[in-house]
């Protein structure tokens, strides 16, 4: 095996060398920060402006209900027609007129109230004034069946069940989907690098069988050396790409910080901004502050060790697996055209893995189809690490089927790479003829 | 003498199809061994097998008395008929890290590159790339890729063909060098003429079985039918032509009158060529008497031509 390091030495410089990997290593980085500065930056200027939105005023329902807030200011006009009122918006340059007549009861008031603006309106601006006449309308209908304003004030109290685990752990609302988010950050960077150092695999695969030179390098050294020295080489490659992503991408993020003074918490600030779309949720945000150390706690208690192990584990298993179907695929074709019609079996489990993943990991971590996907071994690498935060052993994902999923995996990877490199023996010495899945079997028997 | 490979009937199967039927083959030490056949035949499947880049379904082979393993391949030297190199990887590096996989360490591989290099006159094409080299100047570092691990077999499939007519014979020159010093080798080809000269012995190889085998000179006398070419100035060269058409079988005569040379070609019924001479000379004078030697191509159409017809 001492031509093993040779070969892992050679793709990985041919790779690491390769002009378009070197701009792809330091402009992603750029570009990245490039863009979460505008976002940033443009949301910055999108809250900046204002919403000032004039109130004509004519019903005493009303009268206190337009309080200024992050989104909309208001301000008041009184006792002038609604055409001088909408003209004077108008020209002042103003948001809108909201036009709230008089009436005899806060139904028919809301119903005969109109917002005027210029264009079509923003809907948030929308549902925050929606949001205010369906409070107004909700309590009255309440007062008219005999509540007094104190009652409904205590009305709008939020309620939580407290969850407990049989194990006597208090468990957080919500801290399954937060753990579920880190485990598929994990996931998702597994899928990301399959996806793009697979491909790696396969084209330098297609490199030496169109460039012909595979037929010398096999008569000096085995198939499988030559392809394991490959998926060993890309991921090397790959690995100092990802290093120097995150460390250049961190550098640059806090020197565009710097430079612009850029808060980046204003981005979860506006993801919080739209659930005021949502009374109810916004009424929780002081309740989440409390929470919030809590949920702190409980991220801190994820036993990151135990975790980053085993995201080590299915990371190589899994990367392991698919690119010895990514080397096999390339063998097979002549050029990378062809290989379309083998590329989608591959990403597939890959796609299910995440989506499931997002749609049943995060509601139920421990439920009969997170488990199975977490246990079938072409998805498990991905589907385990979203379930892993939440622990292992009680309350968390059973011993059994960390177990049975990692020996799984290992059983596949060695019958993948054996049918893999088997293929890989053949295709490379098969020329001019597109194979069918007919051919791959044929192979097999070769 | 010892025989640097022997395969005994060796066999290989694509699925139901046989590649390689029984092929048995003796490769004596320091020879040059002509594999020769059409293409399809099963030559470079035989190369491969021997290569250990696939492997016969029955069959062994043994290289220098030993089974051939793993080991052997740093005593092979081998120059595939689809010839190619990294496109993008400079042409030193590279061949550094071919002669490498081969066996050789990094020093000693530098010591023997800078000589092929000098020797070859291609000694600044050091940091080139290969895409930068013309097709001619790529099949110069293949050769050298080739030889450089100092192998005892070497060899080479359609050997010449992608070369210009100089770099072809700088190459011919060079592997009879190799040889002098002790290589034995191995030309497969189908182009039969391209290596005859060259070939100590021969097997041709059809349809996956081997038909013929040996020294080449002793198939060639084995072959040859008592026919000879023969030139004679006479005056009367109809006449002649006549006489001798009815005693013998006389083929592609050509008579000019105005030179009096009539030749034509002749297959005697036994090998008394002698006696054909002593008749010949009494009626003419003689100016050209050869005997036709079968070239490998004529050997091998007759013997598939009989073996069809035995069939």
């Amino acid at each position: 095996m001492s031509k093993l390091p040779l070969i892992i030495k050679r793709e990985y410089l041919a790779k690491v060398r390769n002009k378009s990997f070197i701009i792809m290593t330091f402009l992603s980085p750029l570009l990245m920060v490039a863009m979460i500065t505008l976002i940033v930056y443009l949301i910055k200027v999108n809250n900046n402006q204002s919403n000032v939105i004039v109130v004509l005023n004519e019903s005493e329902y009303f009268s206190n209900s337009f309080k200024s807030n992050d989104l909309n200011s208001y301000l008041e006009f009184n006792n002038i027609s609604l055409q001088a009122a909408k003209d004077s918006t108008d020209n002042l340059g103003y948001t809108g007129l909201l036009y709230v007549p008089a009436g005899s009861d806060v139904k028919e008031v809301s119903n005969n109230t109109v917002f005027f603006s210029e264009g079509a309106p923003n809907t948030l601006i929308v549902n925050s004034l929606e949001s205010i006449f369906q409070k107004k309308l909700q309590q009255s209908r309440l007062v008219q069946l005999g509540l007094s304003d104190e009652e409904y004030k205590t009305m709008g109290n939020q309620y939580e069940i407290k969850t407990e685990t049989f194990a006597g752990e208090k468990n957080l609302k919500g801290i399954n989907e937060l753990k579920a988010g880190i485990g598929s950050a994990f996931g998702y960077l597994i899928m990301m690098f399959i996806i793009i150092y697979g491909s790696f695999v396969m084209r330098s695969v297609i490199e030496e069988k169109t460039s012909r030179i595979i037929e010398i390098i096999i008569s000096s050294v085995k198939p499988f050396q030559l392809m394991l020295g490959k998926i060993i080489g890309s991921a090397f490659a790959g690995i100092t790409q990802f290093s120097i992503w995150i460390i250049s991408a961190s550098i640059l993020l806090l020197i565009a910080m710097l430079v612009f003074g850029i808060d980046p918490s204003i981005l979860s600030e506006n993801a919080s901004l739209s659930s005021e779309m949502n009374p109810a949720l916004s009424e929780q945000m002081p309740t989440l502050d409390k929470t919030a150390k809590l949920y702190a706690q409980e991220i801190l208690n994820v036993n990151w060790f135990t975790l980053i192990f085993f995201f080590l584990v299915y990371f190589i298993l899994g990367y392991l697996i698919y690119s010895s179907i990514y080397a096999a695929i390339g063998a097979s074709v002549d050029n990378e055209t062809d290989t379309q019609q083998f590329m989608f079996p591959v990403i597939l489990p890959l796609m299910l893995a995440v989506y499931v993943g997002f749609f049943s990991v995060f509601s139920n971590p421990h439920g009969p189809i997170a488990v199975g996907f977490s246990l079938f071994p072409l998805t498990s690498p991905i589907v385990m690490l979203m379930r892993l935060p939440g622990g292992i052993g009680a309350g968390g994902v059973p011993v059994w089927q960390l177990v049975t999923s990692i020996v799984l995996l290992i059983i596949t990877f060695i019958g993948i790479v054996w049918l893999a490199s088997k293929i890989y023996r053949i295709g490379i010495l098969m020329y001019g003829k597109k194979p069918t899945y007919k051919d791959l079997y044929r192979w097999l028997k070769y | 003498m010892n025989d640097i490979l022997v395969t005994n009937e060796v066999s290989k199967y694509f699925g139901k199809v046989a590649a390689l039927n029984k092929v048995s083959l003796t490769i004596p030490e320091n020879s040059i061994y002509g594999l020769l056949g059409p293409n399809g035949a099963g030559k470079t499947t035989l190369i491969r097998i021997i290569n250990q880049i696939t492997y016969p379904d029955h069959g062994e082979i043994l290289f220098r008395g030993e089974k051939l393993k793993p080991e052997h391949i740093a005593q092979i030297g081998y120059l595939p008929e689809e010839r190619g190199l990294y496109k993008s990887m400079k042409v030193g590096e590279q061949a550094l890290y071919l002669a490498q996989l081969k066996g050789l360490s990094k020093a000693e591989a530098k010591k023997r590159l800078n000589y092929w290099f000098e020797r070859l006159e291609i000694g600044d094409w050091w940091n080139k790339k290969i895409q930068e080299l013309s097709k001619g100047m790529a099949q110069k570092i293949q050769f050298i890729v080739t030889v450089l691990h100092e192998p005892k077999l070497l060899i080479f499939d359609e050997p010449f063909s992608g070369f210009d007519p100089i770099n072809a014979n700088i190459i011919k020159d060079e592997i009879l060098q190799l040889k002098e010093k002790g290589a034995s080798i191995i030309f497969s080809t189908h182009r039969m003429e391209s290596v005859e000269e060259l070939c100590e012995y021969i097997a041709l190889i059809h349809q996956s079985e081997k038909i013929l085998d040996g020294r080449l000179s002793d198939i060639q006398k084995a072959y040859k039918n008592n026919t000879f070419k023969v030139g004679v100035q006479t005056q009367n060269g109809d006449a002649l032509l006549k006489e001798l058409s009815e005693k013998f079988e006389v083929q592609n005569s050509v008579f000019k009158p105005a030179s009096d040379q009539l030749d034509f070609t002749v297959k005697l019924q036994s090998n008394d060529s002698n006696g054909f001479l002593g008749y010949l000379t009494d009626k003419a004078t003689v100016n050209r008497f050869v005997e036709k030697i079968p070239s490998a191509n004529e050997i091998f159409i007759g013997t598939v031509k009989n073996k069809d017809a035995h069939e």
